[in-house]
């Protein structure tokens, strides 16, 4: 009658879920450091996509960064260190309607957990993966970390880190079935969290690699960057990460950058002295492990009875 | 069909069949195998794997083949020497020889090709053999197997594992009908003409032993019509497939690792059936992880792996067993230490499984004993990780693994499998952890039930699963973990007692060595002895009773396949010695002498080799 839906009524939210439905215990950090501010714009983004925290898990390793899913209102697995995305893909992997969220650091995931990084990004499971890379090993007091640069003096190396430093952009660029990659910065709110709703938008393995102030052991070590944003490189494109003009006009120094080109997504990434941030990769049509691994998963008692007694056939003599 | 030569009728027979690799003598002593179990007899099989990947041809390493123990009563191991060989080849008996699986008076049916082989060097080599083995006591019929089988076809190193079936079939006499009916099985895949020529060659076999061997035997079935119709026959490892398709388990997740691998291989190829999957991960820590978060997640999930793979675990286990989550652990144990003996047999990793993690990881520990055991295990093992929230780790070695035996066919039950997860509201009120005080027992929220969230942590935690690192909190959480195990304790029996509830001598086993050890008791009972034995399946936590049942007996000795000094060694004494695996845990929680008796030769243990080594001890004592 009159063209209403007869279930009209099952469309209503019945539940909006506040600011406060994502916040779980006070947040530790330490004051200043960046990972309050990344804390701030995953409760928003699951507040304005309006995420049911029980159907949201966050997924970390251990460091400061992995702190995360205990200020989370989600359910939280604070997993081992360096192995938060191998429990991520476990709990994606039978049950794909959940949203996982993966807070690691950058010796948790470049560094003991690199072998599952790279993995990870080929199984391509549908996943915001947020790396918090304050190039330093946070929670164990400065040690030397992956992304640590060469000649930066940390206590385990008091004559300065004698290795040039990881560059994740471009190994993750070159894993296949790479999805999405893209870098931003603690201390812009507005790119982070556009950034991030990309990231949590695509259907896929999102990494994002969070340039993260560790003012305690790594004190003004982003200070230039944050003086002057000329030194930073803005990654813009109608496909990128979409960026309020005003915001973006705090950035003189742009560039255009087609997330679909890998060719340039490579080039960028690995310039020398150059901090890209934006969308330097994106495939939408990567095939998702989940669609593979979930296959069967509602199958019911009655067919797996049958396939149980079939099976004891074969072997039957 | 009438046969017309005289049978000596004997209880069982060991018949081994050896060539190189790709000569299909796996496939014709598993038929062979078949047939015997389905006319009623006991049977165990065991597969011969060469020692080396590639090994080059006619070598003692490439020694590849079946034995096959055909009895009269039920057959729980591979048994001593071997009664009648068939060897494709002289070279692969010499790794036989040593590893002491003939004899005096072992039989051996000889490929004699070699004696007429264009190269000289053959020729010799097999002319020395051929000397050396008679020299032995071995006594070599040579026999001209591949011009036998040229009669019916050009490619006869193919067709030949058919001519040996049908010889074997004639010498114990088979059911010819059963055995057409098994090779057409193998063959349907192929068309009626492969068919035809595997059953002419099978029946070359069968007519040319008739007519030229001398040895004819009859082993009669133990097993009625009845029974026998309602037989499985699997190795260990497909049992533990079996296992965990029928347990509803809904995700196995493994790095490949000899002698756990096969059992995946399985998996692969049917899980799908039952709405399973497979995952293999990048490595074995990745493995334990994935199976993990998805058990957190509500669903039943596995690892299979062996020692190496379990070293690798043992960070993620010690989580399950902090944060409580449900997990199956098949672990098919092999020679160790580091990458030991990868295709051998050893009991080599209890401590590891029970004591493997950093601090206090007290979890679920058992042993199957028997290859039906891996299959029921399983189900166990899935019911009680759920219940006590809690890793479950089931023990199993390359013994089962890869020995095959018929046992009665389960039947699927609805109550075998894993219940849907639970999605409905969560009490707010209720903590994470709602440890019971007496039991330790709590139930556990599961993502998607609303009220539910919690965060799951390694770090020590109070019941809301609240990171604490005060005295009491930690305390309380070891306490409330370890008493889930004295919990499920209190309800187990004691083990039962082979034999007489007293005695002189009583031995305890675990895991593979069941077979072997009550055949070795049963003799030496039959001849008067006061032996007895039990063997246990729990092993975390231990079966009750234990020292009650010691206290009946003189003399108490663990019989393992595991390393231990021996008692007479240099510098040992009895403060320093190494004990071994069962007998350093039974001893530390009875205060009993419980003495041991073990060895890491990487083979199965040998009824007859158990029988002289107790009936030693047991007349030392009466001396
Ligand atoms: C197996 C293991 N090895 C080492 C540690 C110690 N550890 C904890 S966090 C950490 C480094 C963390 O660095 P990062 O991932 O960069 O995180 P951050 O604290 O900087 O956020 C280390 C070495 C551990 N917990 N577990
Ligand atoms: S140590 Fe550094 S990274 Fe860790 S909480 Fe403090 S400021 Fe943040
Ligand atoms: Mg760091």
């Amino acid at each position: 009658m009159f063209g209403l839906k007869s279930d009209w009524s099952l469309d209503i939210k019945t539940r909006y879920f506040s600011l406060g439905d994502y916040a779980g215990g006070e947040a530790r950090w330490c004051p200043g450091c960046g990972d309050h501010g990344i804390l701030t714009v995953v409760q928003r983004i699951c507040r304005d996509k309006q995420i049911s925290p029980e159907k949201t898990v966050a997924v970390s390793g251990i460091g400061c960064s992995s702190r995360l899913p205990h200020y989370m209102g989600t359910y939280g697995f604070h997993g081992l260190h360096g192995r938060a995305l191998p429990l991520a893909c476990g709990i994606k992997s039978r049950r794909p309607e959940l949203d996982i969220w993966v807070a690691t650091g950058d010796g948790d995931c470049y560094s003991i957990g690199a072998g599952h990084w790279i993995h990870a990004v080929r199984y391509n499971m549908n996943m915001t993966v947020l790396v918090f890379d304050n190039s330093v090993y946070g929670l164990t007091k400065k040690q030397t970390s992956p992304t640590t640069p060469i000649g930066y003096k940390t206590n385990t190396h008091p004559e300065g880190a004698v290795l040039e430093a990881h560059n994740p952009l471009t190994t993750t660029l070159g894993i296949a079935n790479v999805s999405f990659v893209a870098q931003t910065v603690d201390w812009n709110p507005n790119h982070l969290y556009a950034t991030i709703k990309a990231a949590h938008d695509h259907k896929g393995f999102s990494l994002v690699n969070i340039i993260q102030r560790c003012p305690v052991f790594l004190p003004n070590f982003f200070q230039d960057y944050q003086d002057d944003p000329g030194k930073i490189l803005l990654l813009t494109h109608e496909k990128g990460i979409p960026l309020e003009d005003k915001f973006a006009r705090l950035f003189p120094n742009q560039k255009e950058h087609d997330p679909a080109n890998m060719v340039d997504a490579y080039d960028i990434a690995s310039a020398q002295n150059s901090l890209p941030i934006g969308l330097l990769y994106h495939n939408p049509a990567v095939p998702c492990y989940e669609d593979i691994s979930s296959a069967g998963k509602d199958i019911g008692m009655e067919e797996k009875l049958a396939g149980i007694e079939k099976a004891f056939d074969q072997f039957a003599i | 069909m009438g046969n017309p030569i005289p049978r000596k009728q004997i209880n069982e027979h060991i018949v081994e069949i050896v060539s190189d690799s790709g000569e299909g003598a796996q496939k014709a002593g598993q038929t062979f195998g078949n047939i015997s179990a389905k006319m009623g007899n006991g049977v165990w099989t065991v597969e011969i794997i060469p020692a080396e990947i590639k090994p080059p041809a006619r070598s003692p390493a490439g020694a590849s083949g079946i034995r096959i123990r055909v009895g009269s009563q039920y057959i729980t191991n591979m048994g001593d020497a071997a009664d009648i060989v068939v060897a494709l080849n002289e070279q692969v008996l010499y790794s036989r020889i040593a590893t002491h699986a003939y004899k005096k008076g072992t039989v051996i049916l000889l490929e004699s090709k070699w004696l007429t082989d264009p190269n000289p060097k053959i020729v010799e080599q097999y002319k020395t053999a051929l000397q050396e083995f008679r020299d032995n006591g071995l006594i070599v019929h040579e026999i001209q197997m591949e011009k036998e089988c040229l009669k019916y076809t050009p490619k006869p190193r193919l067709g030949k594992n058919m001519f040996v079936l049908g010889m074997i079939c004639n010498i114990y006499d088979r059911d010819v009908k059963k055995a057409y009916h098994e090779i057409e099985n193998t063959f349907i895949h192929k068309g009626v003409k492969v068919i035809e020529l595997n059953q002419q060659l099978f029946q070359a076999g069968y007519d040319f032993a008739e007519n030229n061997l001398e040895f004819h035997y009859n082993i009669p079935p133990w097993q009625t019509e009845d029974s026998k119709n309602k037989l499985i026959v699997t190795n260990g490892n497909q049992a533990l497939g079996l296992g965990i398709m029928a347990s509803g388990m809904d995700m196995v997740a493994m790095y490949p690792i000899t002698p756990a691998t096969s059992a995946s291989h399985y998996l692969a190829e049917v899980y799908h059936t039952v709405g399973g999957f497979v995952h293999q991960a990048e490595d074995e820590i990745a493995a334990v992880g994935f199976a993990i978060g998805s058990s957190f997640a509500g669903k039943t999930a596995c690892t299979i792996t062996s020692g190496p793979g379990l070293a690798l675990k043992t960070e993620f286990l010690a989580l399950a067993v902090m944060a409580e989550i449900p997990l199956v652990v098949c672990l098919v144990q092999r020679g160790g230490p580091s990458t030991g003996l990868p295709t051998k047999v050893e009991q080599g990793d209890l401590l590891a499984a029970l004591y493997g993690e950093p601090g206090d990881a007290p979890k679920i520990v058992i042993a199957a004993a028997t290859i039906e055991e891996c299959l029921h295990f399983v189900i166990m093992a899935r019911k009680l990780a759920e219940a006590f929230r809690s890793p479950v780790i089931l023990l199993t070695d390359a013994n089962l693994a890869t020995g095959v035996q018929p046992y009665p066919r389960p039947e699927a039950k609805a109550e075998w499998l894993a219940s849907p997860i639970d999605q409905s509201n969560w009490d707010k009120d209720m903590p994470a952890y709602n440890w019971d005080e007496k039991t330790g027992l709590s139930a556990r929220p599961i993502v998607g039930q609303v009220d539910g969230q919690y965060v799951l942590t390694g770090l020590a935690h109070t019941n809301r699963s609240k990171v604490a690192y005060d005295r009491e909190s930690n305390q309380r959480g070891c306490e409330m973990r370890s008493r889930k195990l004295a919990t499920l304790c209190s309800t187990l029996k004691p083990p039962k007692i082979n034999g007489e509830a007293e005695g002189d001598l009583l031995v305890v086993g675990w895991g593979s060595t069941l077979g072997a050890i009550e055949e070795a008791i049963s003799k030496l009972q039959a001849e008067g002895y006061r032996v007895s034995s039990i063997h246990l399946r729990f092993l975390s936590p231990l079966e009750p009773g234990l020292k009650a049942i010691f206290a009946k007996f003189t003399n108490v000795l663990t019989i393992e396949i595991n390393y231990s000094d021996k008692a007479d060694a240099p510098f040992i004494t009895p403060d320093n010695r190494r004990y071994s695996q069962l007998a350093t845990i039974l001893r530390a929680q009875t205060l009993v002498d419980i003495d041991c008796w073990s060895n890491v030769h990487g083979q199965p243990m040998q009824p007859g080799l158990i029988y002289e080594e107790l009936l030693s001890r047991l007349n030392q004592g009466a001396e």
